[in-house]
């Protein structure tokens, strides 16, 4: 039996049909099958587009209330204290207006806002400079918007200490884990739920990436009784977009172009 | 053969030392690796709850491809709880999960991976339960 051009064509385009068509189910099949039924994301987790911070000035005033803050997220997170600021591993700390926000400052500044306790973190930055820099892709960022470190990546090569315009970031010279001269260990209060780093990490904050996948807020968030905020900067009605809208915000050096997600709140509402 | 004399003792010498490893060991058998499941948080469980994530024998030959997933998924995806061969649910967490049961490392982690002379890194950074024993 011989089979002319135009049958010949039919049967190749049926079959090309039913090829395509078939591995696309059964491939779809299985990838059902496999991954989406063995891990799922925790329902209780809280998301965003993109989380960021609003800090409230106004509401630290006293040492205490910075010291409450830091403390709030170096012990859960097992933040070593190597009592040197050569050697200083932070998440989370404080700085003065001249040093925060460089190029504006002002001779003549109250008193009170030159000696006010600034809170500085990794700003989460949308266009993030140490995530472009990574060789290992060890620091990335997330969908949610968090920067992200992977320590089990991390080389220690510092590019991204090197690239991030706000110091956010601490390299381990020293064994966290260790002690020092007195026989005392770097690390103060050991959070069992929580890992250490290891010497030769950079490490930053991470936005408490554990707690917000168990649906809690940051740390520094629920310690700072309302001077830290945190929300989602892409949805209108959220608390941190409702507070920049109200009030008069600045950032750290945002000439720089890389969109740091954390707005302060300088003179609070009636100066604003 | 030129110093046929030196050459064989060397030869000897040389063999002597190459195979004194094996002879030394012949007849002894190392003790062979006894991981403990034991422990009080695991005794407590009802028999037919002291089940692992997946069975014994998918987690003796797997666990470090299961632990390797866990890491990835968590920490780049975001995506932390694990769904078992049963359907049960579990937080995909090496110090939360695996070793709130296994409070023993020495015993169950330590033993095997000694033997097999492997060293994994997970304690330079994940903190070990306190040792318990039964």
């Amino acid at each position: 039996m011989s089979i002319n051009r135009r049958q010949f064509l039919k049967i190749a385009g049926i079959s090309t049909i039913l090829g395509i068509g078939g591995t696309a189910v059964v491939n779809g099949l299985r990838k059902g099958d496999l991954e989406a039924s063995q891990m799922e994301p925790n329902p209780e987790g809280l998301t965003a587009k993109r989380w960021g911070f609003v800090v409230d000035m106004s509401k630290f005033k006293s040492e205490a209330d910075v010291k409450r803050v830091i403390a709030s997220c170096h012990d859960i997170h097992n933040v070593p204290d190597f009592g040197n600021p050569k050697d200083e591993v932070k998440w989370i700390w404080k700085d003065d207006y001249e040093h925060v926000f460089p190029g504006q400052e002002n001779e003549y500044a109250t008193e009170e806002m030159k000696g006010k306790p600034f809170m500085v973190f990794c700003n989460h930055c949308a266009y993030p400079a140490c995530v472009r820099v990574c060789p290992t892709k060890a620091t990335f960022k997330r969908k949610d918007g968090i920067v992200m470190m992977d320590m089990h990546r991390c080389i220690g090569c510092r590019f991204c200490m090197a690239a991030c315009p706000f110091g956010a970031r601490s390299f381990n010279f020293r064994d966290p884990r260790g002690t020092d001269a007195n026989g005392q260990p770097f690390i103060k209060h050991l959070d069992p739920e929580f890992p250490t780093r290891t010497k030769g990490v950079v490490e930053k904050c991470t936005g408490c990436y554990e707690r917000l996948a168990k649906g809690k807020m940051p740390a520094c968030v629920e310690a700072s009784n309302g001077g830290i905020v945190f929300g989602d900067l892409e949805d209108p009605n959220s608390e941190v977009r409702k507070l920049i809208g109200k009030n008069y915000t600045i950032r750290r050096r945002p000439e720089l172009g890389t969109q740091p997600s954390i707005y302060y709140i300088i003179g609070g509402n009636e100066n604003a | 053969m030129y110093n046929a004399g030196k050459i064989l003792i060397g030869l000897a010498i040389f063999f002597g030392l190459a195979t004194f490893p094996f002879f030394y060991n012949m007849g002894k058998a190392v003790a062979k690796p006894d991981p403990k499941l034991d422990t009080p948080e695991i005794m407590k469980l009802a028999k037919q709850d002291r089940k692992c994530v997946e069975p014994k024998e998918f987690m003796r030959a797997e666990h470090m491809q299961l632990l390797n997933n866990w890491r990835d998924s968590v920490v780049r995806d975001n995506v932390r709880v694990y769904v078992n061969s049963e359907g049960k649910k579990f937080d995909m967490s090496l110090q939360n999960t695996c070793m709130r049961c296994h409070s023993n490392k020495k015993k169950f982690c330590d033993e095997c991976h000694n033997y097999m002379a492997v060293k994994p890194y997970c304690w330079d950074c994940h903190i070990a339960p306190k040792e318990k024993e039964s």
